[in-house]
């Protein structure tokens, strides 16, 4: 079974058509970066798939679990991870990884055993009782990941991870995002050639709403022949622009 | 009821520890009740005499519950906070319910404290302040729902002018804490009597002084503006949801 697969999935609002018609499928375990200029559809994918709206038309079966009509089930598999830190000021690091084991049902031990695991997998240990919003922007991103990974879903979202990083902070974030290849299916979004080459298993390349390239970084520079992803992109981008 | 109280528990910490709450909430009614006390003792304002004085002053320490409020749902919103929340299996009636009942406690302590120090400035003892205490809730509820509305509709730095200034001002002026409306008169003295400020503050002397009769015209009123503000701030909360 795949952890994804789209049928038609369409979004429309009054006159824009947001996704259209899309047909993707997502193997369990795999990393997926989706790509795409501002305004392509990546984000109303990423809405329609982790039930925060609802399609106009078509489905997507999320581990067999239909967006449309099981949404409570589809919310119970998967973890998003927003482009902004979201994540609650005053609460304490280890506070902000309660909350959101507790709200997905897990009860105050194993909460505990989770928030254990998960402060020395990504080094939060350091900063365990500091409140989150007091911590730096890689540290931050580090929780709002954790906050997703404590839900342990079977599906992660993760939106631009490292936008306005230093290259530090990124660094350390990618290790991190690797890490977890095979443990659970990636929906990786971001603006960024090198992050999507270096992360993911395959590539998705959207435009006008569709997807215009799937492949591997390799297959992609090869079927436009560009030397280089962000090359290959461009030119991707520009035919679905078309 | 589980989730609720995960989401209470998180919405009381973030207030709690959060100084605005209390410099503003606990702090600036007290030296404002403090100043105008001593204003009172030398000049004799019967608008300050304590019974008139501290119940209106926890009325005014509730105009500060609408900006915390609001402020914390503009942010949860902006910082994404509440969009992650979304896409967990939580209920629009956890999130509303987290938001709102953990702050009818805070107003009900904040409303204490202020009698409380009422006392130490020489307001009479009463055995009516144990409901006065509580009878400021439906109060507290019409200030809470307007934070929460317009945290839904408004981003944090709009909720710093719109609630921090503008309604706690707006409200003041209209409650006749600081004069009497009626000295006003005209328009002002009835838009006064159409918002639920004035009747608050009518509501809370009638309790603090023991006469019923006097209080359950202010509280339907009042009640009413609870009742209506609620239902608004309901209908803004899922508006937004709906739009995220």
């Amino acid at each position: 079974m795949n952890a994804i697969e789209t049928k038609e999935l369409t979004k429309r609002y009054k006159d824009l058509t947001a996704v259209d018609n899309l047909e993707l499928e997502v193997r369990q375990g795999e990393l997926f970066a989706l790509l795409g200029v501002n305004g392509a559809g990546k984000t109303t994918t990423i809405k329609m798939l982790s039930g925060l709206t609802k399609p106009t038309a078509g489905d997507a079966l999320l581990l067999g679990r239909s967006v449309v009509r099981e949404p409570e089930a589809v919310k119970r598999l998967i973890a998003v991870s927003p482009q902004e830190t979201a994540v609650a000021p005053k609460l304490s690091v280890a506070e902000n990884l309660e909350l959101m084991a507790r709200i997905s049902g897990a009860d105050r031990s194993e909460a505990a055993r989770r928030i254990d695991a998960l402060c020395e997998q990504l080094s939060l240990d350091q900063v365990r009782r500091k409140a989150a919003g007091k911590l730096s922007g890689g540290w931050q991103r580090r929780l709002s990941i954790a906050m997703a990974l404590v839900l342990e879903p079977k599906i992660l979202f993760l939106d631009e991870p490292t936008l306005g990083l230093d290259v530090l902070a990124r660094a350390e974030l990618w290790e991190l995002i690797r890490s977890l290849k095979g443990e659970m299916t990636v929906i990786l979004t971001t603006h960024y050639m090198e992050e999507a080459e270096a992360l993911s298993d395959r590539i998705g390349v959207m435009g006008k709403g569709r997807l215009t390239a799937v492949g591997t970084a390799e297959a992609l520079k090869q079927r436009v022949g560009a030397a280089t992803l962000e090359e290959a992109f461009i030119r991707l981008a520009k035919e679905a622009a078309k | 009821m589980k989730q609720t109280l995960l989401l209470s528990r998180r919405t009381a910490k973030e207030l709690l520890r959060d100084p605005l709450t209390v410099i503003f909430g606990l702090g600036f009614p007290l030296v404002v009740l403090g100043l105008l006390s001593a204003i009172q003792a030398n000049v004799p304002v019967p608008l300050f005499l304590p019974e008139k004085l501290t119940p209106g002053i926890t009325v005014f320490g509730l105009s500060f519950m609408t900006l915390f409020s609001a402020l914390l749902v503009s942010r949860d919103r902006c910082s994404a906070l509440l969009l992650r929340l979304y896409t967990t299996p939580l209920r629009p009636a956890h999130y509303i319910f987290g938001y709102l009942l953990p702050m009818l406690p805070i107003a009900l302590a904040q409303t204490a404290l202020c009698y409380a120090f009422g006392l130490v400035l020489g307001l009479p003892w009463s055995v009516s302040l144990l409901p006065a205490v509580l009878l400021n809730l439906p109060a507290a509820l019409v200030f809470i729902s307007l934070g929460l509305l317009c945290g839904s509709l408004l981003n944090d730095k709009q909720v710093g002018g719109v609630c921090g200034a503008l309604l706690t001002n707006l409200s003041a002026w209209l409650s006749g804490i600081w004069f009497d409306v009626g000295l006003v008169g005209g328009a002002f003295k009835t838009l006064a009597e159409i918002l639920p400020f004035y009747h608050a503050v009518e509501l809370q002397r009638a309790a603090y002084a023991g006469t019923l009769s006097g209080a359950l015209p202010h509280l339907w009123i009042v009640l009413a503006w609870a009742a209506v503000l609620t239902a608004a701030a309901v209908w803004a909360f899922l508006r937004q949801m709906r739009k995220n």
